[in-house]
């Protein structure tokens, strides 16, 4: 099957039982998105499919034949970070990292649709992303930084 | 130092909050973990595990599996290469299970095939004839006479009897209850994952997610029959620990596998096989009594201690003593007895967890506090301040507390932070139950609850504790440039920017590199007891101060300015450092010895809103002020703590990993909840910065504090709110709602043997 992953064509061959993390993680040498839990409860594997937040973990890679798939790795390019991943960087809301790929992504998709979300609708959205060291303050402020970044200047 | 400072203002020093050395990295997706690991010809690792508590294995059937496609390797016990077992305080437990499984998840043999589905495959078609025997599952029942030996030394892992003045004397007022604390799963987002590769002198390189490289070479060469010269162990990229990865978990069989294949072989678990392939917090029962005069001041504490060790030791010896040394809270306490007692039975073996014993004291000697205050007629954060330990006050093991004690402070501070508004909340999301939209705030009351806690830093009872750093000062092309090495364990937690921080700070330098940690240099320790700051922060601190001798020496023979670097490093300056902290001593038999290099205390306020209908609970705020010596990056520290508290959340009133005659009920994120961005409340974090002379900078460990007395803390709040008992953690709904007291099942007088417990 052919599908569209960070912006090229890509051909690939994928078991049927086959996840979309597995695919990118083992088969395309993208292993950004994480493995944690398996089954859609942490958003460490959170990937955009056709624009719109999933957990690759649950989506099966033969699902994706002629989509468009955007993960961490596209986010930032030549010029530098993606103001999302500035964002985290700088205000502490990166530990041990596992699950920043995933929230990454979730707070690009957030902010993509809602440019200056409040904390509510911030917590609402993130509300699938397990983070296990920083409590989520600083992953808070992240996003707001990374709002007035993106929006604001 | 001061004539020696250098002039050259560098950024990043200690004292600012710095940007992670590695944030970029993780950030991009492109940071490598040790699931990440992949080399060509690489082979998948799988394990088969025990469905049994505890069972005889009366047979192995591996030749199914040996012909199956893709299969390189099967190895059972009879084809290990020696006997030997490991532990980390206790050579207890085998590589694979050899005569009999002592709990659900024991590995009993392991494969290496060429696709990770291909070794699942392999391991369901080894057929194992078990013959099961009897569990023992309550630690209680473990310790009493009778009960069946699950090892041959018997079923106490350890003891630890605390004996404090005249603990038999009598008091105004007491206060009696037992506790018990549930047992808590780490939930590393990462899994556990390594990459065995095989030499060519028969040796074998591993790369795995560890707290502490040289501790698991101690325990892995053996068990390969091999040389620790000919076992070389490298970090891989950690996706947190939280003591979940103090043991070995998947270090030896990945490296039999590799040696048996001669072939590159990655063991990665998945979230089901975590749960059962690392220790767990303890699970705990606790009998306390707490005596005082009419004015509130403490006059005993007595308290039996039982703590669940699982089906191998672990570091279960270190556990109960923390249990038991920290027993009575960071308190004066003048009388005291705490009989502390760790057994083994069939549930999976518990072991090191954030908090370390501490946690399971605390939830219960606050209770005791709280049901003090409440007799008295006293508020309880009266009551704190006035029992609080001072600067020079002896603990109940009588050593005196030094250095900074700001007991009283914390206890004062953190219950001055402005609380949340008032005001009904009309917005669902915000109140008990969420989106589910369970309530508009008819049956919610809100509760303030309050806590304190202490612990030890750096390894207590004569360990020999040390760490190793090297430094070398150079100049390339881009000018001067520090290297740093050590074997530490970068978890998350930052040790690698504080590190960057010290270099800075001594040498001058603003470019800092850091060395892959690896065992090719001195041991550093664990990543653990809140003490890498301490250690290996300090060893570092040493080195750079060798550097910086040798810098001034030749600055005095050149005549330079000792900050011109450019021209005093024509030759790099190189210095290893070992460096120790003061000594401890052993436990003896009343435990009454300076055991400890120093306490760490921290306060907290949990606001919480309950229904009282449906037992739901959210809580509101959490405020916290904890005496952190000096904050190397103040940034990073706030951080710990609002991850430490979202871990004793956790507990509190989420986290329980669910046994049933030894079998985990919920190994899974669906069924083992952990705190998100909708259970966390925002944290108002105080900083209380009262150097430590014997610390770096004065810098005391502030990893584990926040996870200690969060939980208490909240369930303070829960109680004030609803008038419900709750003395076990976590707090359910049918808690609330039914209102059922916690009972243990056992009657044991606090401070007596737990041997003489008698059913209830």
């Amino acid at each position: 099957m052919k599908l569209n992953v960070n912006g090229s064509e890509r051909d690939l061959e994928v078991d049927d039982h086959e996840s979309l993390l597995t695919a990118l993680r083992e088969r395309l040498g993208l292993p950004g998105s994480k493995n944690a839990c398996e089954q859609g409860e942490c958003g460490s594997c959170s990937v955009l499919l056709d624009g719109a937040l999933v957990c690759s973990c649950l989506v099966l890679a033969g699902a994706v034949a002629g989509r468009d798939v955007r993960t961490v790795e596209a986010l930032s390019d030549d010029e530098g970070l993606h103001p999302v991943q500035r964002a985290f960087a700088e205000t502490g809301a990166v530990q041990c990292g596992f699950c920043t790929p995933g929230l990454v992504v979730a707070t690009y998709a957030l902010l993509t649709e809602n440019p200056e979300p409040s904390d509510r609708e911030v917590r609402e959205a993130l509300s699938g992303n397990i983070c296990r060291c920083t409590g989520y303050g600083r992953i808070l402020e992240a996003v707001q930084r990374a709002s007035a970044a993106m929006y604001r200047r | 130092m001061s004539t020696s400072a250098p002039r050259v203002r560098v950024r990043g020093v200690v004292g600012e909050s710095v940007e992670r050395p590695d944030a970029v990295p993780k950030v991009k997706g492109e940071f490598e973990y040790a699931s990440d690991l992949r080399r060509d010809g690489m082979l998948f690792g799988a394990t088969l595990r025990s469905p049994h508590a505890h069972a005889r294995i009366a047979g192995i059937e591996t030749s199914a599996a040996k012909r199956m496609s893709g299969v390189r390797a099967v190895i059972t016990s009879g084809e290990l290469p020696t006997r030997e077992r490991f532990g980390l305080m206790k050579l207890d437990q085998p590589v694979l299970a050899t005569e009999r499984v002592r709990y659900v998840g024991e590995p009993v043999a392991i494969v290496a095939a060429d696709s990770a589905e291909e070794a699942r495959l392999a391991v369901r078609a080894i057929t194992v004839r078990y013959e099961p025997l009897a569990a023992i599952t309550d630690p209680v029942a473990a310790l009493q006479q009778g009960a069946e030996q699950l090892h041959r030394s018997g079923n106490v892992i350890d003891e630890v009897i605390v004996v404090h003045g005249d603990p038999d004397t009598r008091a105004d007022v007491v206060v009696e209850g037992e506790y018990e604390v549930a047992m808590q799963d780490q939930a590393a987002l990462g899994p556990e994952a390594g990459l065995a590769i095989p030499r060519r002198d028969g040796g074998v390189d591993l790369h795995v997610a560890t707290q502490w490289l040289h501790e698991d070479l101690r325990q892995i060469a053996p068990c390969l029959g091999l040389p620790e010269s000919k076992v070389r162990l490298v970090l891989a990229g950690v996706g947190g620990a939280f003591g979940a990865r103090e043991d070995v978990t998947l270090q030896i069989h990945t490296c039999l596998l590799a040696l048996a294949t001669r072939r590159p072989v990655r063991m990665t678990y998945g979230r089901e096989e975590s749960f059962y392939g690392h220790v767990h917090r303890h699970p705990a029962k606790l009998f306390y009594a707490h005596g005082a005069t009419k004015r509130g001041e403490l006059v005993f504490v007595r308290a039996t201690i039982v703590l669940d060790g699982g089906a191998y030791a672990s570091s279960s010896p270190a556990v109960i003593a923390n249990a038991a040394c920290f027993g009575a809270g960071p308190y004066r306490v003048p009388n005291a007895r705490i009989h502390a007692v760790g057994a083994y039975t069939n549930n999976p073996p518990a072991g090191a967890m954030r908090g370390f014993g501490a946690v399971q004291s605390c939830f219960a000697y606050e209770g005791q506090m709280d049901a003090l205050a409440a007799k008295l007629g006293i508020d309880p954060v009266e009551l704190r301040e006035r029992n609080a330990l001072r600067n020079g006050d002896p603990i109940i093991t009588s050593q005196p507390v030094e250095g900074s004690a700001p007991v009283a402070e914390i206890v004062r501070r953190c219950a001055d932070a402005p609380l949340p508004p008032r005001g009904p909340e009309t917005d669902p999301i915000a109140l008990p139950g969420g989106a589910g939209n369970l309530t508009h705030g008819e049956g919610v009351r809100r509760g303030v609850g309050f806590a304190v806690g202490m612990k030890n830093v750096c390894y207590s009872h004569g360990f020999d504790d040390f760490a190793t750093a090297r430094v070398r000062l150079m100049r390339d092309e881009r000018g001067p440039l520090a290297r740093v090495h050590t074997a530490a364990a970068e978890v998350g937690q930052g040790l690698v920017t504080v590190c960057v921080q010290i270099v800075r700070t001594e040498l001058g330098v603003e470019r800092v590199e850091l060395d892959p940690p690896d065992t090719t240099i001195g041991s550093a320790g664990s990543s653990s007891a809140s003490r890498q700051t301490w250690m290996t922060g300090g060893a570092v601190l040493a080195a750079c101060r060798e550097v910086k001798a040798v810098l001034l020496s030749r600055a005095r023979a050149t005549g330079r300015p000792p900050d011109d670097l450019a021209a005093l490093l024509d030759e790099p300056i190189d210095k290893t450092v070992s460096h120790r902290h003061r000594d401890t001593e052993p436990r003896d038999a009343a435990t009454q010895n300076a055991g400890h290099v120093a306490f760490l205390f921290a306060a907290h306020r949990a606001v919480a809103d309950v229904d009282i209908e449906t037992g739901l609970i959210k809580v509101v705020q959490i405020a916290t002020a904890q005496d952190v010596g000096k904050a190397i990056n103040p940034l990073a520290v706030v951080g710990q703590i609002e991850g430490g508290i979202a871990q004793g959340l956790g507990l509190a009133v989420m986290e329980e990993v669910i046994l049933k005659d030894g079998h985990v009920r919920n190994a899974s994120f669906t069924d083992y909840l952990l705190p998100t961005t909708l259970d966390m409340p925002p944290v108002v974090t105080l900083l209380i910065e009262h150097p430590h002379p014997d610390a770096p900078y004065g810098a005391k460990g502030v990893g584990e504090p926040p996870t200690i007395s969060s939980t208490p803390a909240i369930v303070a709040a829960i109680r004030a709110a609803t008038g419900r008992t709750l003395h076990r953690v976590p707090v359910r709904p049918d808690d609330i709602v039914f209102d059922e007291p916690y009972r243990s099942g056992w009657r044991i007088t606090p401070g007596d043997d737990p041997r003489r417990a008698v059913r209830a």
